[in-house]
């Protein structure tokens, strides 16, 4: 509990470092203000990217999408952008769409809805392999092959990567871009059958994308959230997912609200088919 | 026709000019850079470059192989440059960063667009410049979306009566010159990969040689010679990974101990992490035709953080001189092995030969991304000295007796902690931005950058459905608070001569000519020509665009002298324009909008190309 407070303030913590650096005066603005066409959600989508969302449809972003599409009296379209650097500049900002379905909670590049859930990062192994990893200090960490995201954005990178340096477990690391190869199915999931081959005997995940495909293996996976939850220095494992319009788009953002409210039932259901691990559900904290 | 006149060089030359002439107009039909004997041009300070005699064309980006961007014209000169007056101009329709430089061939201007990469060849020969032919490669979309950075281009070549560019999406492409008629399509990598392409190709006798981008996306760097005449690939060489791959073999010597020894792209690494290692070669390469060597540098080591890839990461972030014809490594130097800062080695080099301690050596300068000048021996890869030319805290020098860069271990960043005034910030003191060298005044003219950075804390982040925190760097003007400067330099005395300060990172190319005026271009859109023995302001122009292209000069069918310039603002440090970058994100573009969120006053999108004449 104590954790999940401070994993809050972390992240408040962000959002109030980054508006403090603003520049001074900008005499040339660059929010758009741009009217939403009638009848139409305009949700900015990656096309290939389950369990988020794909072209067809599949993946709970889409459903939650069909959802608040229907809430607000409209039908969704796409505007389809692989979620990677650019997507936001391209797509929400640029105005060729209104809302993405999952950004961090605060994030800087949009103006975010209060969360609808929390999830964590995962250990995830074939079960066979009944390694039982709980911990980032399990001493088994300095002998297993181990497989971690990489995002490559300068001087960022995905949290377990930075957890095991610290500890000095480097060479027996392997990396996995998020990015890929676009021109395969759903290009971050490429860790996970690494794990089901055996080519990995541990990769440390995003909850979302674990749960789902663990769920798809044919090898049985287990997949065990990391503590802890919050790494030294600051380095968060657990993340509040909300949704994103842009920024100035108050009125967009408080329907938005509005419907996840509603429909919280129907979204944890949404969420629990796709198996996205949860830490915000004890007590029925759903979406603090 | 081109008339060709003598190039007034003091002394004498004169005869040797004659000579050349002749043998310039009995040849306007073949290929300069083949079959032209080369001239030796000696600076007052024993500096020499060898180079074609001038024909009025501009071939290649860098105007030749020793990479000089001198042009042996001298009707527009530091007497009349005042009334220097635009005499057409062309607009691209393109809205992107415009870093190409107009290449001129056969009274025909070659000029290739940022995505979608639209060649235009425009006609010399009739008044205003007219298309002649338009070339649309239509690359996919989709790249837009990997591309890194903005979706510039630096150009095209000629050679042989072909025109040679590449697209954003990977595929090298030689078209008929004349008609615009593609005569080879070649993709030489995959965007789904992440691998994109923005450099220029250099055409060296029957090869034509292309390197990938991408370090961000975790790709492995090459260079790739393709054969000239069929687009077949003839060689490749990666810049990671075990020998065989980086084409180093017995004839492969290089100077200093930490280069030599076997599978260092692999041993320098942890794991496998080579596979995924960076080392992209996306600048400028020089040809140096007596050892039959090409010089170019790679790319920064990607895509962990420097405390994730223990070891110095070879082969990225310093030079290789391979054998053209083979791609055979024979030697390689390290600017900054173990790149803490993003440091990519990917900048120009000039090839020259000058005195250096009392004895003549063959050489070849760079002003590097870290902010020192280094003189190499371009025969063994020897670093003979390494100055600093612009403000540095992040290394304390080079080590000439190791070949070192010696770094200073209160700069390394480090996620989660607070580290100030990193310099120069990750666009290095210099990028891909390239210098001039005139053989007259014996002066470099580097258009570079003064920002420093700071690593700053965490800042919540999300790429393809996974949330993280990444450092938050944020980039400022360095001591002076302009954040670009032209400075020359001599490179025998191994100093700065004089420097004009500029608001914003100069991020275009240098022009000099043997008129004695150097041009470049501002990122608030003032075209700019300068005394090149005093740098002072002869004559600007303003621009509908911030520039960041590269200046070319060349003569007109009717004998008269142009100046060419591309304007269109963009690039890394133009993203704030170009892209509709939010200022207040001050860490966009990975910190440089911070530095740049004035920029969006001083200047609009759009691309345009200006041609200068005396009137």
């Amino acid at each position: 509990m104590c954790l999940r407070f401070l994993s809050l303030c972390v992240l408040a913590l962000f959002v109030a470092g980054c508006a403090k650096h603003e520049p001074a005066a900008i005499a040339v603005t660059t929010v758009h203000q741009i009217p939403r066409p009638a009848g139409v959600l305009r949700v900015c989508a990656d096309p290939n990217n389950l369990p988020f969302s794909n072209q067809r449809g599949e993946g709970f972003e889409n459903k939650i999408a069909e959802l608040l599409a229907q809430d607000l009296g409209e039908r969704v379209e796409y505007t389809w952008w692989a979620q990677r650097r650019g997507f936001f500049r391209n797509t929400l900002k640029a105005g060729a769409c209104d809302v993405v379905m999952g950004v961090p909670s605060g994030f800087e590049m949009a103006l975010t809805t209060r969360p609808y859930y929390r999830s964590t990062y995962v250990f995830l192994s074939r079960k066979d392999r009944r390694l039982n990893v709980t911990s980032f200090d399990d001493p088994l960490l300095r002998k297993l092959r181990i497989g971690v995201p990489i995002i490559g954005d300068d001087q960022s990178n995905a949290p377990p990567a930075h957890a095991l340096t610290r500890r000095n477990i480097v060479d027996n690391v392997r990396g996995y871009t998020l990015y890929g190869d676009y021109s395969q199915h759903d290009p971050p999931a490429r860790i996970v059958d690494a794990v089901a081959k055996g080519d990995i005997d541990l990769a440390i995940v995003w909850g979302p994308l674990a749960g789902y495909f663990a769920r798809q293996s044919r090898v049985p996976l287990a997949v065990v959230p990391v503590s802890p939850e919050i790494d030294q220095p600051f380095l968060p494992f657990v993340f509040d997912i909300s949704m994103g319009v842009r920024r100035g788009d108050q009125d967009l953002r408080d329907q938005v609200e509005q419907v996840l409210e509603k429909r919280r039932a129907e979204i944890d259901r949404i969420l629990s088919d796709y198996r996205v691990p949860r830490v915000d559900q004890e007590k029925g904290a759903s979406g603090v | 026709m081109i008339t060709i006149q003598s190039f007034g060089f003091r002394g004498a030359a004169f005869l040797a000019c004659l000579l050349l002439l002749q043998s310039a107009c009995t040849r306007k039909n073949s290929q300069p850079q083949q079959t032209s004997p080369n001239r030796v041009l000696t600076a007052p300070t024993g500096a020499t470059v060898s180079a074609e005699p001038e024909d009025g064309q501009w071939t290649m980006p860098a105007k030749n192989y020793a990479s000089t961007r001198f042009s042996g014209l001298e009707d527009i000169n530091t007497g009349n440059v005042a009334s220097l007056k635009m005499a057409w101009s062309f607009s691209t329709g393109i809205n992107r960063g415009h870093e190409a430089a107009p290449i001129i061939a056969n009274n025909l201007m070659f000029v290739v667009t940022p995505f979608p990469n639209i060649v235009y060849a425009l006609d010399l020969t009739q008044p205003g410049a007219p298309v002649k032919w338009k070339y649309e490669p239509n690359p996919l979309s989709s790249a837009q979306g990997v591309a890194c950075c903005d979706v510039v281009n630096r150009g095209g070549v000629y050679s042989n009566g072909k025109f040679f560019f590449n697209t954003l999406d990977n595929n090298t492409i030689a078209l008929d010159a004349a008609s615009g008629k593609e005569i080879w399509k070649t993709k030489v990598g995959d965007i789904n990969l992440g691998e994109s392409i923005t450099m220029a190709p250099l055409v060296v006798k029957d090869k034509v040689l292309v390197g990938n981008s991408g370090g961000e996306f975790g790709v492995r760097g090459w260079l790739t010679a393709l054969n000239a005449a069929d687009g077949k690939i003839v060689w490749r060489a990666y810049h990671t990974g075990p020998d065989a791959d980086v084409l180093i073999g017995p004839n492969f010597h290089p100077y200093y101990p930490q280069d030599q020894g076997k599978e260092l792209g692999v041993t320098s690494w942890p794991s496998d992490a080579w596979k995924i290692g960076g080392g992209t070669m996306w600048g400028w390469i020089s040809y140096d035709p007596e050892q039959n060597l090409i010089f170019y540098g790679t790319g920064n080591p990607g895509p962990w953080n420097p405390d994730q890839r223990p070891g110095d990461n070879k082969w990225t972030c310093g030079i290789f001189a391979r054998d053209v014809d083979t791609g055979d490594a024979r030697w390689f130097y390290q600017f900054s092995p173990h790149d803490l800062h993003d440091y990519d080695g990917i900048n120009e080099q000039i090839l020259m030969d000058m005195p250096v301690n009392g004895q003549m050596r063959k050489v070849l300068v760079r002003p590097e991304r870290n902010g020192h000048m280094y003189v190499i021996d371009r025969t063994n890869g020897q670093v003979l000295s390494a100055n600093p030319f612009a403000y540095i805290t992040s290394s304390k020098g080079v080590d000439l007796n190791t070949g070192r860069l010696i770094y200073n271990d209160e700069k390394k960043p480090e996620v989660g902690q607070v580290v100030r005034e990193i310099c120069p910030a990750a666009p290095g003191a210099k990028d891909w931005q390239p210098s001039a060298f005139s053989p007259k005044t014996g002066l470099m003219y580097v258009p570079h950058q003064n920002l420093c950075m700071d690593s700053e804390g965490l800042e919540a982040n999300y790429i393809a459905g996974t949330p993280y925190v990444g450092a938050n760097v944020r980039m400022y003007a360095g001591p002076g608070g302009n954040r670009g400067e032209f400075l020359a330099w001599d490179p025998v005395k191994n100093e700065k001569v004089w420097a004009v300060p500029e608001n914003f990172p100069v991020w275009s190319g240098a022009l000099v000519t043997a008129g004695d005026v150097v041009f470049y271009g501002t990122m608030d859109g003032w075209f700019k020509a300068l005394d090149a023995r005093n740098g002072t302001l002869l004559w600007q122009f303003k621009c509908g665009s911030g520039i960041i292209g590269q200046p070319v000069a060349y003569r007109g069918p009717d004998g008269k002298e142009y100046i060419a310039i591309l304007a269109g603002v963009g690039g890394w440090s133009g993203a704030i324009v170009a892209g509709a970058l939010d200022p207040r994100d001050a860490t966009a573009a990975l910190g440089f909008v911070g530095a740049m969120a004035d920029l969006p006053n001083a200047t609009t999108r759009g691309g345009m190309l200006y041609v200068f004449a005396l009137p």
